[in-house]
């Protein structure tokens, strides 16, 4: 078990420099999950602390052993692949038994634990089968049994769910949750897929230009997003330019709402950024921001409605169905918004206002 | 792994630089000789232009080269339309006795033409049986000798190489092209040409360009049949061979521009080819169907027509290996008696067939996986120059391989020449590039992460490549190397070169005998060699299992 430190890793290709200064913390037995759209450079940072990437710069420990110049054969390591990168020509027990036989033990301990760990990932049934037969669930549970069988320190996994199919995911995404839990190990995560990353880990870093954006747990990344950028990426966020003034959010001239800030804030543009289910629509004579309703779309659970306000926004909303009739368009109405729950961000967008992050950098 | 794009002195970098040791020793050093040899004056030492003065000055030189050129060339394009015809019937429609035609007509490939021209003298040469058989009925038919029958031998010999490249590429043809072809009303004839023919533009280059030069570099065909009709390496080989003035100066300069010319056809071939290719992925491959009526019995006659004249002469010749010899002409009745002669004959040519051969399959399959891997996973400098070098043997007429290393490895320390150890090198060189490309095609369908699991599960690296990515590679390289194999036992053009009598071949042996006119033990040679072929071919298809050549 292991403890990931990083400290100011730096990645180049040629003179390109996708990564620089990350710093990163991994606690032992952590689930941690990398997040971003494709090219932020999350595939990038995995392969560096699994040995398959160089690095430019900065240091990578696991516990206090740095790992920058070891073979990534001997970081021991296990490594789930997004293509699960099964030894076509091996059968499923060979391939499960693959590391154990690098690690040279005697021949019943490698029968045994192989057995162990197959009929533990529920694939003993086919040991002797060769994978082509086998279909992506089962191969991804080959996959986890070979890296897991070896006892590795980390666990990486590189988007191992994306080539399954949509209920298989979630089936998986819970077996590997779970076998994570059992096994206490710490797992590193990479995922372009913001829902499985939220279900499945104890913390997320979203990343975006080779940045860490925001560090968190999925819940503290989506109720106070560090910055405009993970309030859009993570759930939908509209994002209204208004002014701060006072301690309170000026969104009409009848309508401001108090925020609670940590530190107190001069008077000044800002943007409020309130996701879909943050709004409350109201009769139009009600206090907010007065707004007509443009386009309904009714999703069974919840209604969808796209409003644009008198300050020239246009904002969509979420609102649980009723059983009255869903709202028409050309209807007048008045928002509110959750006072609680919404965020404020400085004018660039790069600091929530409602966050105590300043002092510490990000 | 980390910064495979940079050179370093690990172990693949010191395997680099050990196989550029190689290609410099026994490829780049010959044909620097060669040049050398072509330009410098070997009484003054100087510098002199002469040899090339003297080659296009006199028009029985300057001649060959049209002549060279139009074989070639009318072969590629008789070889390339006969060869996806075929393969586009073979694909398109339900054909009887389909398996069997396929193994014939990979049978009529692998065979030496020079066997074929033999046995095409014998069935249309002036006494010939058809030729003979039509007289009586007072039909003359046209002269074999010369330009037709070259022409003749060299098609039927490598229009199935393009069947074979273009069967394999139709198999990537999604069916549902052809539908949506169909669909949008252009069907039979003109979808073909306007469909199929455009996608399968890169494996026509690619077999043309083989066929070419392989047309271009035979020197048995037209050495046999070609009787006034003198090409290329038949000047080239009697001017080195020649026991009175044999001049290697001269003979340099010709085979210089002997690759002059391949290199320029070779360069080319890949501009265009590199212009139109793109990849394909089918899903669903071209459905058989059955033609009906007339169009049926047309295309099953045309097919059994064509596979049948290309097997002929094979069949002939195992067919008069049988026949009583009277002096040198076949009489009536059957017998052994051509075997028997044939084995004073044959010293060790059958073993030297088959153990040069193997000791260079040897090597070839070592270095191809090697190099495939430095190519494919260790892309830099240092191994695209070992890139550029592997390709080098395409472009070099098997003739001009052999005189390179003759006058290269004729005197100490450098003494190779008269031995076994220089015919398995030329065989290695000439059949390295061939195995190299296929290992490079088998292993960039491996992907590379693959290899990062087994590292990633306590693997070294040298294990991972042995345990790996070599049993990955293995189905795909093996079925190749008996391939490679089937053409080093029928290789001829460099082997007449560097053969002795100690090292002295099948096809060699059957080419003396022909030569000499004893058509009996060259029959019974050339069956010796066939069975050696199908037997090869047999187990090929065997290990393969139904996978494709090519």
């Amino acid at each position: 078990m292991s403890r990931i430190r990083i400290h100011n890793a730096v990645k180049k290709y040629g003179n390109n420099t996708v990564i620089s200064n990350l710093n990163l913390e991994i606690k032992d037995g952590e689930f941690f999950t990398l997040l971003g759209a494709s090219g932020c450079g999350k595939t990038t940072l995995l392969r560096m602390i699994a040995g398959f990437n160089s690095i430019e710069g900065g240091d990578i420990y696991f516990n206090d052993t740095r790992i920058n110049d070891m073979e990534p054969s001997r970081r021991n390591i296990g490594m789930v692949f997004q293509n699960y990168a099964i030894f076509p020509h091996l059968t499923v027990r060979e391939n499960v038994a693959f590391g154990l036989k690098q690690k040279k033990y005697d021949k019943s301990r490698i029968a045994e634990e192989t057995n162990q760990m197959m009929k533990a990932m529920q694939i003993d049934a086919y040991a002797d089968r060769l994978p082509e037969k086998l279909s992506g669930g089962q191969q991804q549970r080959v996959a986890l049994a070979r890296a897991l069988v070896i006892k590795p320190d980390v666990l990486l996994m590189d988007e191992p769910l994306s080539n399954l199919d949509a209920k298989l995911r979630v089936e998986m995404r819970q077996v590997i949750r779970d076998i994570q839990k059992e096994v206490g190990i710490t797992t590193v995560y990479v995922t372009h897929d913001q829902e499985e990353a939220m279900a499945i880990s104890d913390k997320i870093a979203v990343m975006k230009d080779g940045i860490i954006q925001h560090l968190g747990t999925p819940k503290d990344i989506y109720q106070r997003p560090k910055n405009q950028f993970v309030a859009t990426f993570i759930g939908h966020s509209n994002m209204i330019k208004t002014y701060l003034i006072n301690g309170e959010v000026r969104f009409t001239e009848n309508y401001r709402v108090p925020i609670k800030m940590p530190v107190k804030r001069a008077d000044g543009k800002i943007i409020c950024s309130i996701r879909p289910e943050e709004f409350m629509i109201g009769n139009e004579k009600e206090e907010g921001i007065k707004g007509i309703i443009k386009n309904s779309m009714y999703l069974g659970l919840n209604t969808y409605y796209t409003i644009q306000l008198e300050t020239g926004d246009v904002v969509e909303v979420v609102e649980e169905s009723t059983m009255s009739d869903t709202l028409e368009p050309h209807t007048r109405v008045s928002l509110k918004v959750k006072e609680e729950k919404i965020n404020v961000f400085d004018e660039s967008g790069s600091l929530n206002l409602l966050r105590n992050d300043e002092r510490h950098g990000s | 792994m980390k910064d495979n794009n940079k050179f370093r002195l690990d172990i693949w970098g010191f395997i680099s630089i050990g196989v550029i040791l190689v290609y410099g020793l026994f490829l780049l050093y010959p044909l620097l000789h060669l040049m050398k040899q072509s330009i410098i004056d070997p009484e003054t030492g100087a510098l002199s232009l002469t040899y090339f003065a003297k080659f296009f000055s006199k028009k029985y030189y300057f001649g060959t080269l049209f002549n060279s050129f139009k074989i070639s060339l009318t072969t590629t394009v008789i070889s390339l339309i006969l060869g996806t015809i075929i393969a586009y019937l073979f694909a398109r429609y339900e054909i009887k006795g389909k398996g069997l035609l396929s193994i014939l007509i990979v049978i009529a490939s692998m065979s030496a033409p020079f066997i074929g021209a033999y046995s095409w003298i014998l069935l249309l040469g002036r006494s010939g049986v058809i030729t003979t058989f039509f007289k009586n009925f007072g039909i003359i038919i046209p002269d074999i000798y010369g330009f037709v029958g070259i022409v003749l031998v060299l098609v039927m010999q490598l229009f199935p190489l393009v069947f074979l490249y273009v069967r394999g590429a139709l198999k990537n043809v999604d069916n549902s092209l052809l539908e949506a072809s169909q669909n949008l009303g252009c069907s039979g004839a003109r979808c073909f040409i306007k469909i199929v023919l455009p996608i399968i533009i890169p494996t026509l280059l690619a077999s043309g360009l083989l066929v070419f030069m392989r047309a271009f570099a035979d020197f048995g065909t037209p050495m046999l049949i070609g009787e006034g009709y003198r090409t290329f390496p038949v000047v080239l080989y009697n001017e080195f061979i020649s026991e009175v003035g044999g001049d290697d100066g001269f003979a340099a300069a010709i085979a210089i521009i002997a690759i002059a010319i391949t290199t320029l056809v070779f360069l080319m071939q890949k501009y265009v080819g590199n212009r139109k290719s793109f990849s394909m992925n089918s899903l669903h491959p071209i459905e058989e169907k059955k033609a009906n009526g007339f169009y049926n019995t047309f295309i099953h006659s045309f097919v059994y027509l064509v596979i049948g004249i290309a097997i002929l002469p094979q069949v002939y010749v195992i067919y008069t290996s049988f026949k009583n010899v009277r002096g040198k002409i076949f009489v009536e009745g059957y017998s052994f008696n051509s075997y028997v002669s044939m084995v004073d004959k044959l010293g060790k040519s059958i073993q030297n067939t088959i153990i040069i051969p193997i000791v260079s399959l040897i090597f070839i399959l070592f270095l191809a996986i090697l190099i495939a891997y430095l190519v494919v996973r260790r892309r830099n400098p240092v191994t695209n120059i070992i890139d550029v070098f592997s390709m080098i043997p395409y472009i070099i007429p098997g003739t001009v391989l052999g005189i390179a290393l003759l006058i290269s490895f004729n005197k100490k320390p450098l003494l190779l020449s008269g031995g076994m150890l220089i015919m398995v090198v030329a065989l290695i060189i000439r059949r390295l590039p061939y195995t190299i490309r296929s290992s490079v095609a088998i292993l960039q369908q491996i992907p590379m992460y693959i290899e990062e699991a087994a590292i990633s599960l306590g693997a070294s690296k040298m294990k991972t490549f042995y345990k790996i990515t070599v049993p990955m590679m293995a189905p795909g390289i093996l079925s190749g190397a008996i391939l490679s194999w089937v053409t080093m036992i029928s290789e001829l053009s460099t082997a007449i070169i560097l053969y002795t009598g100690k090292t002295k071949t099948l096809t060699v042996a059957i080419y003396t005998e022909v030569i000499r006119g004893n058509y009996g033990i060259a029959a019974a040679l050339s069956t010796v060699l066939t069975v050696l072929t199908v037997g090869s071919l047999l187990i090929f298809n065997k290990i393969s299992n139904g996978r494709d050549i090519g």
